[in-house]
């Protein structure tokens, strides 16, 4: 098992409250988190021989401590929990991803790990223990009241600020993974034919195609057909 | 290899470089093309970006520092290139993008292809501010008109004064948010058209494929639909056997002889570090106006004193950008879309050129209005701030759980934006110079840059702004952001960040107060010519590639012409 599917089973375990920390740490070091070290297999998306030693330098990286790693899993599965048919957060490799991007852009390093801190210094003053070691419903009590941007009061607003990264981090991890593209309904990035957009569509916005401007526009039936012009630059093929 | 004689050297593989090699080698010409950067094809699929999955990079398509345009971006290099420093001077911040990689700054472009139109040859006529170039529209315009047969080039014939009609391949239909912001100009009675950009839409020869439309031209294509020089002009080019292509090779500096006629050129081979020479009868820089003008200041001799063609002082000098501000808006209309296939061509399908030539204005030279938006794949930074829109909706941003889901789908291509680019006004002041003190890892004296932006600039960003805000108003748009004010110079990009730079070896017919002739050719070396858009004595509101292309063509007949009359 490795150190994601660890956090993830932890997770979605009924588990006490208090358990969840000491169990973790013991499971993860068993995993020794091998996964999170080595380069993914299909690793070859065009990169430079630079670029690949830089990249395989951030993935033999650790930046966060366990604990940390367990809060970011807790509140990635809060932003986008995994009771859904498309899943969730966990089941799209979050954790890693904040973690590589930590390490990727050394300016999310201190506000992710000093929102951790506050979380936990706040958890502490309200429920007298760390962010992942108090009950479900006082971790959403927390949530709820910095997860809002419209909330003024002062003493939160480093919370609202943290809460508001991880869940920008959350969804764009999410989003852009297949279990992401197929909760939006993503249909692009493959070879196709644009010929506008579709008749109902333009309907329903009262849009419509002039026919001066269509005049000016490719015949699909003819874009294999070479190219050909009249001296005058009209195109005649 | 580098005891042979090359009859031309061409440094640089980009627009212009790239042009300069298939005109000449297919002239029969023996041609080195000296790159500093590594070879590239899209095709292979180990170099390939387009089409992969955003979960293929651990960043999910972040911009990195090698790739400041997203982790997927074709090109290779940026504004800050691990060993290659440049400075600015004073106040000035200029950022000066750099391409590595064979086709240069073609892997990068947004294929946006615009004639330059008369007037833009003729500014000074127009304001009295800069020179007028020393050829017209009409010389250019047979080279315009070869470039578009021969690498493509879609848009509509329209009859506009200053945007002249060319060979188009027709264009791709509106998408649905172009068709909101066609509907917001023209309740601003500003003008849209179909865009011009360098993009196969029809076939045009045997060699290259025909668009499959994935919006991914920034990731270069791998059927090679779209323009970038390595693809093809190089490519053919390698293939006529008279071309010779040196990769990671950086010029140091143009060789002279005693008579102070240029000899060849001495590069350093990257991946040894060595410093070689190379001989040749003709150089052709092509580098990037800003590198070109380098490579000319550090060619110091007995004969050149102030650098090579610079006994005017003018090498460095007239440097001048795009201008740039953009906007973007929220369309509540265009919520809870219908999702559909709407990725379309790597580049706007619509956009508006300067409509106000006439108008009596605060500033002077105009701006062209660049459109985006739709439903685009989602890539790092998708995501980010959710439900910001709620704001406008009346509804709470933030949250968390499943209903996050709802949000990002209720959102999803709501967007419309617009970007203008504009023209500067060149000065003799702004420039680039070389820095005294510092030197690259090769030991190259590095440039140093000076620039300001004048109240022409300024006050056409303030107009950009407002023309923004009107259309996007029009269009239905909830404007997003705040105006930029005069504390931000109305939103105008630093100088550098559009990635323009011309002027540096402008041409003219004054050797006191230009660098080169109408051809390009230095008025102090007659066997140097520049192909860049160093030579551009004004840059138009248009992107420079199209007459980089034009006037590397047309400087290729001439040198053909030279050497068959034994000048060269």
């Amino acid at each position: 098992m490795n150190r994601r599917e660890t956090l993830k089973s932890l997770l979605l375990a009924p588990m006490a409250t208090g358990v969840i920390a000491s169990s973790a740490t013991s499971k993860i070091n068993a995993a020794q988190a091998r996964t999170w070290r080595a380069l993914p297999k299909d690793y070859s998306y065009g990169r430079t021989e630079i670029e690949k030693e830089s990249d395989a330098e951030l993935f033999a990286e650790d930046y966060f401590r366990e604990h940390e790693l367990l809060t970011i899993a807790v509140l990635c599965d809060i932003i986008l929990p995994s009771d859904h048919p498309n899943g969730g957060a966990l089941d799209a490799g979050l954790p890693d991803f904040v973690e590589f991007m930590a390490k990727d852009r050394e300016r999310y390093q201190l506000p992710l790990r000093g929102g951790i801190a506050w979380l936990d210094s706040y958890s502490l003053e309200r429920f007298s223990a760390n962010f992942i070691n108090i009950s479900e419903p006082e971790r959403l009590m927390i949530c709820d009241s910095i997860a809002y941007v419209d909330n003024q009061e002062a003493e939160l607003q480093p919370g609202i600020s943290f809460f508001s990264l991880m869940r920008n981090l959350t969804m764009t991890g999410y989003y852009t993974t297949e279990l992401g593209f197929k909760d939006l309904g993503y249909v692009g990035n493959t070879p196709n034919v644009w010929d506008g957009v579709p008749e109902n569509v333009l309907t329903k916005h009262g849009k419509s195609y002039e026919d001066e401007w269509l005049a000016k526009c490719v015949d699909q039936s003819k874009r294999d057909i070479t190219a050909q012009w009249d001296d005058d630059m009209n195109l005649i093929s | 290899m580098a005891e042979q004689e090359y009859d031309v050297i061409v440094v640089g593989s980009g627009a212009g470089g790239g042009m300069a090699t298939y005109q000449l080698a297919n002239a029969g010409l023996k041609v080195a093309l000296i790159e500093a950067g590594d070879y590239y094809d899209p095709a292979a699929d180990e170099q390939r970006t387009q089409l992969r999955n955003p979960w293929e990079s651990p960043r999910r398509g972040a911009s990195t520092r090698r790739r400041p345009f997203g982790d997927y971006n074709s090109c290779i290099g940026g504004w800050d290139i691990d060993g290659e420093p440049y400075t600015n001077k004073g106040e000035t911040d200029f950022r000066w993008w750099r391409g590595r990689m064979l086709g240069g700054r073609t892997n990068h472009w947004g294929r946006i292809s615009l004639r330059f139109g008369p007037l833009d040859f003729k500014r000074h006529d127009s304001d009295g501010l800069g020179d007028n170039w020393p050829i017209g529209y009409e010389d250019v315009k047979p080279y315009y008109d070869k470039v578009d047969k021969m690498i493509g080039v879609f848009g509509s014939n329209e009859g506009l004064p200053n945007d002249p009609d060319g060979f188009f391949l027709p264009a791709p239909k509106p998408r649905l948010h172009e068709l909101y912001f066609i509907d917001g100009a023209k309740k601003s009675n500003v003008p849209v058209y179909p865009s011009r950009l360098s993009i196969l839409t029809k076939r045009i020869n045997d060699e290259r494929g025909v668009c499959f439309y994935c919006r991914q031209c920034s990731r270069a294509c791998s059927i090679h639909a779209d323009f970038s020089a390595g693809t093809v002009l190089v490519m053919p080019a390698l293939k006529g056997g008279r071309v010779d292509l040196y990769t990671n090779s950086m010029v140091r500096e143009v060789t002279t002889n005693s008579e102070g006629v240029a000899t060849g050129v001495s590069y350093i081979d990257k991946e040894t570090g060595q410093e070689t020479t190379m001989k040749g009868r003709t150089i052709v820089l092509a580098a990037s106006a800003c590198s070109s003008a380098r490579i000319l200041l550090n060619s110091k001799s007995a004969q050149h004193e102030n650098g090579l063609g610079n006994n005017s002082d003018h090498v460095g000098r007239y440097l001048h950008d795009s201008t740039g501000a953009s906007r973007a808006a929220f369309i509540p209309e265009l919520m809870d879309r219908e999702i559909y296939n709407e990725d379309g061509v790597g580049g706007m399908h619509v956009y508006t050129p300067w409509w106000l030539e006439n108008e009596k204005l605060d500033f002077t030279r105009g701006y062209h209005l660049e459109i985006g938006g739709g439903m685009t794949m989602p890539s790092y930074g998708f995501g980010f701030a959710a439900n910001q829109y709620n704001e406008y909706i009346g509804e709470r941003v933030g949250g968390y759980g499943n209903q996050l889901r709802d949000d990002i789908k209720k959102f999803y291509g709501s967007r419309l934006s617009i970007a203008c680019r504009g023209e500067s006004v060149p000065q003799f002041s702004n420039r680039c110079e070389i820095d005294p003190t510092v030197v690259d890892e090769w030991g190259i004296p590095v440039l140093r840059f000076d620039y300001q932006w004048s109240e022409h600039e300024i006050n056409q960003a303030k107009h950009m702004q407002d023309t923004m805000e009107e259309i996007l108003e029009n269009a239905g748009g909830t404007l997003l952001g705040s105006k930029p004010g005069s504390d931000r110079q109305y939103g105008l990009a630093k100088p550098g960040e559009i990635i323009h730079e011309v002027g540096t070896t402008r041409m003219g017919n004054n050797p006191a107060t230009s660098v080169t002739n109408q051809f390009g050719q230095l008025h102090d070396a007659k066997n140097v010519f520049v192909a860049d858009a160093g030579t551009f004595v004004s840059q138009a509101d248009k992107n420079p590639t199209w007459t980089i292309m034009a006037l590397a063509w047309r400087q290729a007949d001439y040198i053909v012409d030279q050497f068959k009359q034994q000048n060269l």
